[in-house]
């Protein structure tokens, strides 16, 4: 059987406009950044996290946004059933999120308990006022938990045999979304 | 993860292993240090800690590392149970497992009683101490404490001072610290140096002095008297002014060399209070770390005891 080609739903240029209109939709509901921060989920959310908060500082120089990057590895629920545990990585958030706005960023929404162990690895940085999801892709219908993103950069229609990935130039080559099939 | 379904010893480990747990142990460390200090990682998992021989740090540390990943805990002592009305060790082990643990962590004073029991029972084992065998736990938060302190562990000198013979922190640390690339050095009263051990790669020396002026790192070992069923030297005072190490040799000593002690320690013997207290001393940062690599052990660990 031959392999079929990758499928890339955005590239480059495409993708940088979809990043700017995403940062222009946090402006709009966030009028002003003072109690807003920015987490990046790791290891797969952290370019993107960079990326969004990099072009936020840009449009608001006068604005200092908080940025942290929370690893959920020892939130996951799925430790001990069979699963080997896997390595963690670093968590970087030296700033409480106590009555803040949250933003938290990951790159592709499909269970959703990814993000589930996300709001729980957060609380030992404090009760946030809020948080809002946003990611670049949705994986549409495929959530095991009612967890959805207010910010989100494209949605598609994917078999559980499809593989999305996303790359971004923090992480070396060029920005791109692309489906693989297993 | 690991390629491994217990710790038993360093010896049935690999580097990538070692590396594994340091780099787990770093996320456990800032986890440590943040007001609330607990993760759910091991929320349904049941550890019992059977403590055959006594033993406080090993203990504490094992015991908070548990709850800090939101384990639950069974603690045995031997002291209090029906070892002492001759149940074989089993028999304890299985009477406990059939209450549903899914690890055990146990120090026992016969060496290779964690290896024995890991083929007769399914669950994981982790070795808290086995006699003069290995106390694996104790070598990797050595060197994971060894390696806040210094750029890299090839060529890196290690100094291990001491009772050797009745050591189990001294061989799991010479296979740890020989697997990460450093080079070892043993010292320590001929009587209380194993003859097999350079066969290990490991240098032997009787001068202090040499050694240390050789070490980036020197482990002080205890004297472990209760193990000693003869006199191996003539007295205490005799040791310390061979063996023991006190301010004035350490003011003529490198003043980076990292001094550390597994603990509990014999001030005075090994170590005078002022080169326990020194700067040099990182004694208190192993006891420290001794809970985070513990609980990336366990963490790691984890996954594979319901197989």
């Amino acid at each position: 059987m031959t392999e079929k080609p990758a499928l890339y739903l955005l590239q480059d240029g495409k993708l940088e406009v979809t990043l700017r209109r995403i940062c222009h939709q946090l402006i709009e509901n966030h009028p002003d950044f003072t109690d807003t921060v920015i987490i990046a989920i790791q290891p797969r959310g952290v370019y993107l996290g960079q990326r969004m908060h990099g072009l936020l500082q840009e449009l608001y120089p006068e604005y200092d946004i908080p940025y942290g990057e929370l690893d959920v590895t020892f939130q996951r629920d799925d430790i001990g059933r069979g699963r080997n545990p896997m390595l963690p990585n670093q968590t970087k958030i030296d700033f409480l999120i106590e009555d803040k706005q949250v933003i938290l960023v990951d790159d592709v929404l499909y269970t959703g308990r990814t993000v589930r162990a996300a709001l729980d690895a957060m609380l030992a940085f404090g009760r946030p006022q809020s948080v809002e999801l946003l990611v670049l892709v949705d994986r549409k219908r495929k959530r095991e938990l009612p967890i959805e993103a207010v910010y989100k950069g494209i949605e598609v229609d994917t078999l559980d045999s499809e593989k999305v990935i996303v790359r971004l130039r923090e992480g070396g080559g060029e920005d791109s979304i692309r489906i693989e099939s297993r | 993860m690991l390629s491994t379904k217990h710790l038993l010893g360093i010896k049935y480990i690999t580097a990538g292993d070692i590396h594994a747990i340091f780099q787990t142990a770093d996320q456990f460390k800032e986890i440590l240090q943040r007001p609330i200090k607990k993760v759910p990682s091991l929320r349904d998992i049941t550890v019992a800690n059977l403590f055959f021989e006594n033993s406080t740090r090993t203990r504490i540390s094992f015991e908070l590392a548990e709850k800090r990943l939101s384990a639950d805990t069974v603690n045995f002592s031997a002291a209090a149970s029906s070892v002492k009305k001759g149940e074989t060790l089993l028999d304890t082990v299985n009477n406990i497992l059939a209450m549903k643990v899914d690890m055990v962590v146990m120090r026992h004073p016969h060496p290779g009683a964690p290896v024995f029991l890991s083929q007769h029972i399914p669950a994981c084992i982790i070795n808290a101490g086995d006699g003069a065998h290995e106390h694996p736990t104790q070598a990797l938060l050595d060197c994971f404490s060894i390696r806040e302190n210094v750029n890299e562990f090839k060529g890196l000198n290690v100094a291990i001072v001491g009772d050797i013979l009745h050591s189990r922190v001294a061989l799991s640390n010479i296979f740890a610290l020989q697997k990460l690339g450093a080079n070892v050095r043993v010292c320590g009263p001929p009587t209380l140096i194993p003859r097999h051990l350079p066969d290990l790669g490991v240098q032997v020396s009787y001068d202090l002095r040499a050694t240390l002026e050789w070490a980036d790192v020197a482990n002080m070992l205890r004297i472990q008297l209760e193990r000693q069923d003869i006199r191996y030297f003539p007295s205490l005072r005799e040791y310390s002014m061979l063996y023991g190490l006190d301010a004035e040799l350490l003011s003529q000593l490198d003043p980076n060399l990292v001094i550390m002690h597994p603990g509990p320690i014999n001030r005075g013997v090994e170590i005078t209070s002022e080169v326990a207290d020194a700067d040099q001393s990182i004694i208190l940062d192993q006891v420290e770390n001794g809970v985070a690599v513990r609980m990336a052990v366990l963490y790691l660990l984890s996954g594979r005891s319901q197989n």
